[in-house]
């Protein structure tokens, strides 16, 4: 393998996706406008009838919203994949001498910047909506490396749905579940109002940990196990997804 | 070092339950224009895809600049270059960037330079700038091929390059064959028109069920049948020659049957 220029590679791939990025600042846009109209709707809506135990409600709300920015933004890194795959730009690469594993962790490397700027336009809205936190530099770094690895998973679920799918809607259908998810968690109100059924789902679904754990490092609160509850969901979800993103990308791509 | 740029022996492959190549044996001189000829779902893609190194052969064996493409991809994949059946241009960046792109894959010294040579080769400096999504097809099948020949490889792979084209960007593809052929580069070309493997290949090959029935050079081929009688016949012309005439473009003189 030509793995000598992996890293030069790679930044000719990144550099190449940063431009489908900042050429088409629309899908920032497309992606963090449902997650705001979510966030505007909840907090000036429903915010004042839901009972969340905090005084601020953005605080409460912003980390199921920034998950649900993620899971938006990755339908693009599928959409961006399938296009690739389709156009046979990939194998224009793979016929080159380059470092092959260099494409696709360009893509890879590409959703987790593209996310971050969506991330970041959120946090901005809600910093204009009241949104405050005491919380410190290890805080934030914290919950940093928690969005990446949540990012990082989800973008190995994407890869999947781009290399498998047969049509274009099909290659960003697979995020609108992981959409949802967020609603059946405890992101938007506390888990004990809900049904049994429903609540013992929301407890257990890595959502509420992830959501928990940031909401508690933002806050200040001990996180307890939420943390390393949800490094393990995270990092068990995206050991599965990896394993199956690599079969189709054998499958579609080097035609194995 | 052979004079062989591409050798394939008893190459077989097999999807599911179908079996594509049921043994392909044929060489490629260096320097030579080889068309490889069959209808639709004959396996001419599925042989380009294997001597590109995208696609392991199920037996057999195959070399492409005298290195086998299962056991020295790396090395295969330094001496050519790949022009697909779909155009693998990005349209988001511009033709300058695509190229400039393939350039620093490369890994050659002054990407410039070689990017600006080859725009004004292809008669794409004008539109060097813009998105390469905005180009009529036939310019973007022409920046698909500049950033087939960056680098300058030594074999280069067509495949159908001028399907889906209008006449006269079909043209331009086959003056840019010629050129390639008269420095030298070696190209495997598939086409399902039996006119444009007449006018550019020194040798043609068919793929018929799997199997390579026809191999020789036009010459030869053209050898079992009766000797050319002279007759005197009244040409009209061509519905093609005629939509060149009105659109300005001259018939070239050897292009015109």
């Amino acid at each position: 393998m030509e793995t000598r220029y992996f890293f030069s590679d790679m930044s000719i791939m990144l550099g190449r996706s940063m431009r489908h990025i900042f050429r088409s600042m629309d899908t920032i846009f497309t992606v963090a406008i449902t997650p705001l109209a979510l966030m505007l709707l909840f907090v000036y809506v429903f915010g004042g009838a839901i009972q969340s135990g905090v005084d601020n409600y953005v605080n409460y709300l912003l980390p199921g919203i920034l998950l649900i920015t993620i899971a938006s933004g990755i339908a693009y890194t599928a959409y961006r994949l399938f296009q690739d795959v389709q156009r046979g730009i990939f194998e224009r690469f793979h016929s080159m001498p380059i470092a092959h594993s260099a494409v696709l962790w360009g893509h890879v490397l590409t959703s987790l910047v593209s996310n971050a700027i969506s991330i970041v336009l959120i946090l901005l809205v809600a910093l204009l909506m009241g949104f405050r936190s005491p919380a410190g530099v290890l805080s934030w770094l914290a919950v940093i490396g928690i969005l990446a690895l949540f990012t990082l998973t989800l973008t190995w679920i994407a890869t999947i749905a781009g290399l498998s799918a047969k049509t274009i809607d099909g290659a960003s259908a697979f995020s609108y579940p992981l959409i949802l998810l967020p609603f059946i968690s405890s992101a938007f109100v506390p888990t004990d109002t809900m049904p049994t059924i429903v609540r013992v789902f929301a407890e257990h679904q890595p959502v509420t940990s992830i959501a928990d754990a940031i909401r508690a490092l933002l806050s200040n609160q001990p996180v307890g196990n939420n943390l390393w509850i949800a490094v393990a969901w995270c990092a068990g979800i995206m050991a599965v997804a990896y394993v199956f993103a690599m079969r189709a990308y054998k499958r579609r791509v080097l035609g194995r | 070092m052979t004079d062989l740029a591409i050798r394939t022996k008893g190459l077989k492959k097999s999807y599911q339950t179908a079996e594509v190549l049921k043994g392909v044996d044929f060489d490629v001189q260096r320097g030579e224009v080889f068309a490889l000829l069959g209808s639709n779902g004959a396996g001419k893609t599925t042989i380009i895809r294997i001597l590109v190194t995208l696609l392991r052969p199920d037996g057999g064996t195959a070399s492409v600049s005298g290195f086998d493409v299962s056991r020295a991809p790396e090395k295969v994949r330094q001496s050519i270059s790949l022009t697909g059946q779909f155009i693998a241009v990005d349209e988001v960046l511009t033709g300058r960037e695509n190229l400039h792109m393939i350039a620093r894959l490369r890994h050659l010294d002054d990407p410039r330079g070689i990017v600006e040579k080859l725009l004004e080769r292809f008669g794409l400096t004008d539109v060097a700038d813009r998105k390469a999504g905005m180009y009529s097809g036939g310019m973007k099948r022409k920046l698909d091929l500049a950033m087939s020949l960056v680098g300058n490889p030594s074999v280069v792979f067509l495949d159908e390059p001028t399907t889906g084209l209008d006449p006269e960007a079909r043209r331009e593809v086959w003056e840019m064959i010629k050129e390639l052929a008269n420095i030298g580069t070696t190209v495997f070309l598939t086409t399902q028109y039996l006119e444009e493997a007449e006018k550019l290949a020194d040798r043609v090959a068919i793929l018929h069920e799997g199997r390579i029935i026809v191999d020789a050079t036009l010459s030869e081929l053209r050898k079992p049948l009766p000797p050319t009688q002279v007759e005197y016949v009244e040409a009209q012309p061509t519905l093609e020659e005629i939509f060149l005439y009105i659109t300005g473009k001259e018939v070239s003189k050897k292009g015109g049957n």
